[in-house]
């Protein structure tokens, strides 16, 4: 029994003796994976939370699941890139107050022999049918985030319903996706900030940029405190003003990996 | 094979360094596994005992339902969970989602089958004749079944080390129900899923490495006590 006693005695000393480092309060945001891979919010959130005596648990997931932990109100923000669900989730009234925060683009990469000729396609909707018309390997996020869903709209752009031995649904986050796009030496389409922060990481090469079809605008949205009266609202406006601030601003253009910028604002 | 050796570095850089961050994730991990054994060990102990002394109808199937959960997938039990605890759910005015007692609630889940199982084996390894001889001496009904558990402190202990080794090592209820949060519920194992998907494949690995120590140190530790 002695050892029991020592052992549940060690664990509640040790437990009450270590300082509780919580701060004030608490905001939840649930976000995509890219802004988080990419390390924006590590420069963007230490100078909001020191000014409000508050810290900002970040949930990173895809689009789609952000969207959903806003729904259900496990969240009181979302900061999502799928303007098509984020209408659908402010007009089921779950979501209010969006601001755009930034921009970046979406790029299409693809291994360095580039088999599917894709850099020769005059733009995206062309390169898409051309991985399609090669049966090159394409690596699909199937996860339902915000890169997804744009990637389902650039095959239906195409009239290609991508159903075959080549094209694989990862289900997974987009740097793991990035991976095994290399990895099978295939195509993908990926956000450029995550793309960015992979440099020297990855092999794989942009293939097909510019389109305006691969516009890429994130947004933040409040949970609807009528839906959720939990919802910290206070806070919550505080970080929807700071993120359209000056301040954040500078912070967004000025972040830098490898040399580049990875977001931009309005 | 460069990035193994890369890794290795990388983890004992990391030990020898052990900045402000690998410290708060190494204590979630510990914390949360303690509360979490140390729940699971207060509900399995009695079952367990109680299990391995009396007979009733059913209790192969009760003990064939025991074993089967031992297989439980983690993502499942967080599945469960998470509706439980999600604000839509019959929990959800706590706000308990992405928390620390959402992971402990739901890595207890994940050890309680399997301490009950060796509990289990353990007193049925015993001589039934501890509790008999204690009443005969005197002993009140609780002092002679803390006679038996006394007697199979050997069994207990593994069991709280295989109910350790099976919630620290998770990350499937820990990713689901913790959310991974920085400074809050992010421990070695979903930090190591963090750096994979991040391609930082060398320092997952060397979280990994730390976490293996951490354990090595835990049973240790466990070790010191049962020699006592």
């Amino acid at each position: 029994m002695k050892f029991i006693l020592t052992l549940l005695m060690t664990v509640t000393l040790s437990t009450t003796f270590i300082p509780a480092v919580e701060a004030a309060e608490h905001l939840r945001l649930a976000t995509t994976t890219s802004t988080e891979n990419s390390g924006l919010l590590a420069e963007l959130l230490p100078p909001f939370e020191q000014a409000n005596n508050c810290q900002v648990d970040v949930i990173a997931v895809g689009t789609g699941k952000a969207i959903k932990l806003g729904e259900s109100g496990d969240v009181d923000v979302v900061m999502v890139h799928a303007r098509s669900k984020e209408d659908r989730f402010i007009n089921a009234g779950y979501g209010v107050d969006r601001r755009d925060v930034m921009y970046n683009d979406f790029v299409v990469l693809g291994p360095n022999n580039d088999p599917a000729e894709v850099k020769q396609t005059a733009n995206v909707v062309a390169a898409m049918s051309a991985i399609a018309q090669h049966q090159a390997t394409f690596v699909s996020r199937g996860d339902d985030s915000g890169t997804h869903s744009r990637e389902k709209q650039l095959w239906q752009a195409a009239q290609i319903s991508p159903q075959a031995e080549w094209y694989l649904e990862a289900g997974r986050g987009m740097g793991e996706v990035i991976i095994m796009a290399e990895q099978r030496q295939g195509y993908t389409l990926s956000d450029r900030g995550t793309y960015l922060a992979f440099s020297g990481k990855t092999t794989l090469q942009v293939v097909s940029e510019g389109d305006s079809r691969l516009f890429n605008p994130y947004g933040v949205i409040m949970v609807n405190p009528k839906k959720h009266p939990h919802v910290k609202t206070e806070l919550a406006k505080k970080f929807l003003d700071f993120l359209v601030s000056d301040q954040a601003k500078k912070l967004i253009t000025g972040y830098r990996r490898g040399g580049e910028q990875l977001f931009y604002v309005q | 094979m460069d990035y193994l050796f890369e890794s290795i570095r990388a983890a004992i850089e990391l030990i020898s360094t052990f900045d402000g961050e690998i410290q708060k994730i190494v204590w979630t991990s510990l914390y949360t596994s303690f509360y979490a054994i140390l729940l699971a060990t207060t509900i399995a102990v009695p079952s367990g005992v109680a299990l391995g002394l009396t007979q009733f109808r059913g209790r192969r199937v009760v003990i064939t339902i025991l074993n089967t959960l031992m297989a439980l997938p983690t993502v499942v039990v967080g599945l469960v969970l998470f509706g439980i605890f999600s604000r839509q759910g019959p929990m959800g005015s706590f706000g308990l989602l992405f928390t620390p007692v959402a992971m402990i609630t739901g890595q207890m889940v994940l050890a309680t089958p399997i301490i009950t199982n060796y509990v289990l084996s353990a007193v049925e390894g015993a001589d039934n004749r501890i509790i008999n001889t204690a009443l005969t001496l005197g002993a009140t009904p609780l002092q002679a079944h803390m006679q038996l558990i006394k007697e199979i402190r050997f069994g207990v202990m593994a069991a709280i080390i295989a109910g350790f080794g099976r919630v620290i090592g998770e990350v499937g209820v820990a990713m689901m129900l913790g959310g991974n949060i920085r400074n809050s519920t992010r421990t070695m194992t979903t930090a190591i899923a963090l750096e994979t998907s991040k391609g930082e494949f060398a320092f997952g690995l060397a979280l990994g490495i730390v976490l293996l120590s951490v354990a090595l140190f835990v049973n240790l530790f466990l070790n010191l006590l049962q020699q006592r």
